[in-house]
């Protein structure tokens, strides 16, 4: 049962919901959207980190100096945009080393897209131009969820993000407009690219586990299928202009509902991959114990300097 | 006591719920919790703000303007981090 005063603070929280108001840190929350938004956060804090890793692949063998510069920059800003939702994730109370304990033990998840193989450089492309456009029609919607620090982060990330979709969808275009190998290679990435991209969104509104308690708190602000819709309907006109066949034969314009038609998703595949069964799940988080074990020496580094100049302000006094 | 060998704060006011925390100005206080006070009475007279953060100015560690050159300019030369620099078909610039 809950106490006079919890009545009190939870009619407050729902009022400021309600009202558009942000939540703070330093606000009353109730525990489960607390819980709520850890677990979609460092999810996401875990998808941009985990991301890095099948765009890293080919920064060595980039076609150009300039497409490997680009490169570069765009794993930099991955990693940029874990730190922010790390560090957003942690005033709610938990700590980093606890979101990466849940990360590598499997406790916590992360974009399902990026247990996908990187097999040639035009999924490079399909990656900047699909995956982060259908990141970027998620975080424009995140920019108004009720928690500042999230929201702030979001607007951050979206800022920094346009160019990862243009530089995406420019590999695409050079490609598809190259010679006949390079367009293959480019229908080729792209058709094994948009169903993954399609399943970013999550399963359908009738089928989201978390979906009802988050929208009534407004942590997500709009529903799965509406934003995979809104996805569909800013890229068929870009694979038009491409001149690619569409990687779904069931795709057409649906006059009477303004908005696209296409075909059923597999549904079998997203929860494979979610589970742990995608084909680079265990080379992923394999790879990511991997680096955070190398990593102990600068940790190590970080506290003996520390400890280094306690001691020598001790001395001083 | 004269007002210099007072603390010096700066202080950050947020302006509506939801915004950052925007650098105002400073004072000088004799303990945190009255730099909040004048700081209140000094920057939110007339409701410009509904959060305000007091920091001791020693406690900010700040880049130097002198070494511009070195901290900075380094980031002039990557256009390709700006949306701008990928030039795509009319139809589908506003990506």
């Amino acid at each position: 049962m809950r106490s006079q005063d919890e009545e009190a603070l939870l009619e407050e929280f729902e009022r400021k919901i309600e009202a558009e108001e942000k939540i703070e840190p330093t606000d009353w929350m109730p525990e489960a959207y607390r819980k709520n938004l850890i677990r979609q956060m460092s999810q996401h804090a875990h998808s941009e980190v985990i991301g890095m890793q099948p765009e890293g692949n080919w920064i060595t063998r980039a076609p150009s100096l300039r497409r490997k510069a680009v490169l570069l920059a765009k794993v930099q800003d991955e990693g940029g945009h874990g730190l922010y939702l790390y560090s957003a994730t942690e005033t709610l109370g938990i700590s980093r080393s606890e979101m990466i304990e849940a990360l590598q033990t499997g406790v916590a998840k992360y974009a399902s897209i990026f247990n996908y193989p990187t097999l040639t450089w035009a999924d490079v492309g399909a990656i900047g131009w699909l995956v982060d456009g259908a990141a970027i029609v998620n975080q424009i919607s995140l920019q108004r969820t009720s928690y500042g620090p999230y929201s702030r982060a979001m607007i951050r990330i979206c800022k920094e993000e346009s160019f990862h979709q243009r530089q995406g969808y420019e590999i695409m275009y050079q490609l598809a407009k190259g010679s006949p190998e390079q367009k293959k290679m480019a229908q080729d990435a792209m058709n094994r690219f948009w169903w993954p991209s399609l399943m970013m969104f999550g399963p359908h509104d009738s089928e989201s586990a978390h979906s009802g308690q988050s929208m009534k708190w407004k942590i997500k602000r709009q529903s799965n299928d509406e934003l995979r819709q809104k996805f569909i309907d800013q890229t068929v006109p870009q694979i038009e202009v491409l001149g690619l066949e569409m990687p779904d034969p069931e795709i057409k314009w649906n006059e009477e509902r303004g908005h696209y038609d296409s075909g059923e998703i597999n549904w079998e595949e997203f929860y494979q991959v979610i589970n742990g069964s995608g084909p680079c799940n265990h080379q992923r988080i394999k790879h990511h114990v991997k680096a955070h074990e190398e990593g102990e020496w600068v940790r190590e580094a970080v506290r003996a300097y520390r400890a280094k100049q306690a001691a020598k302000k001790e001395n001083a006094a | 006591m004269s007002q210099e060998h007072l603390a010096v704060y700066e202080v950050f006011v947020r302006s509506a719920r939801g915004l950052d925390h925007k650098h105002v100005g400073s004072l000088h206080a004799e303990s945190p919790e009255h730099a909040l006070m004048y700081a209140r009475d000094c920057y939110i007279r007339r409701s410009e703000g509904v959060s305000i953060w007091v920091v001791e100015s020693k406690n900010i560690t700040a880049s130097q303007d002198n070494d511009t050159e070195n901290f900075v300019e380094p980031m002039d030369d990557k256009p390709y981090r700006h949306a701008t620099h990928y030039v795509l078909p009319d139809s589908v610039n506003n990506m």
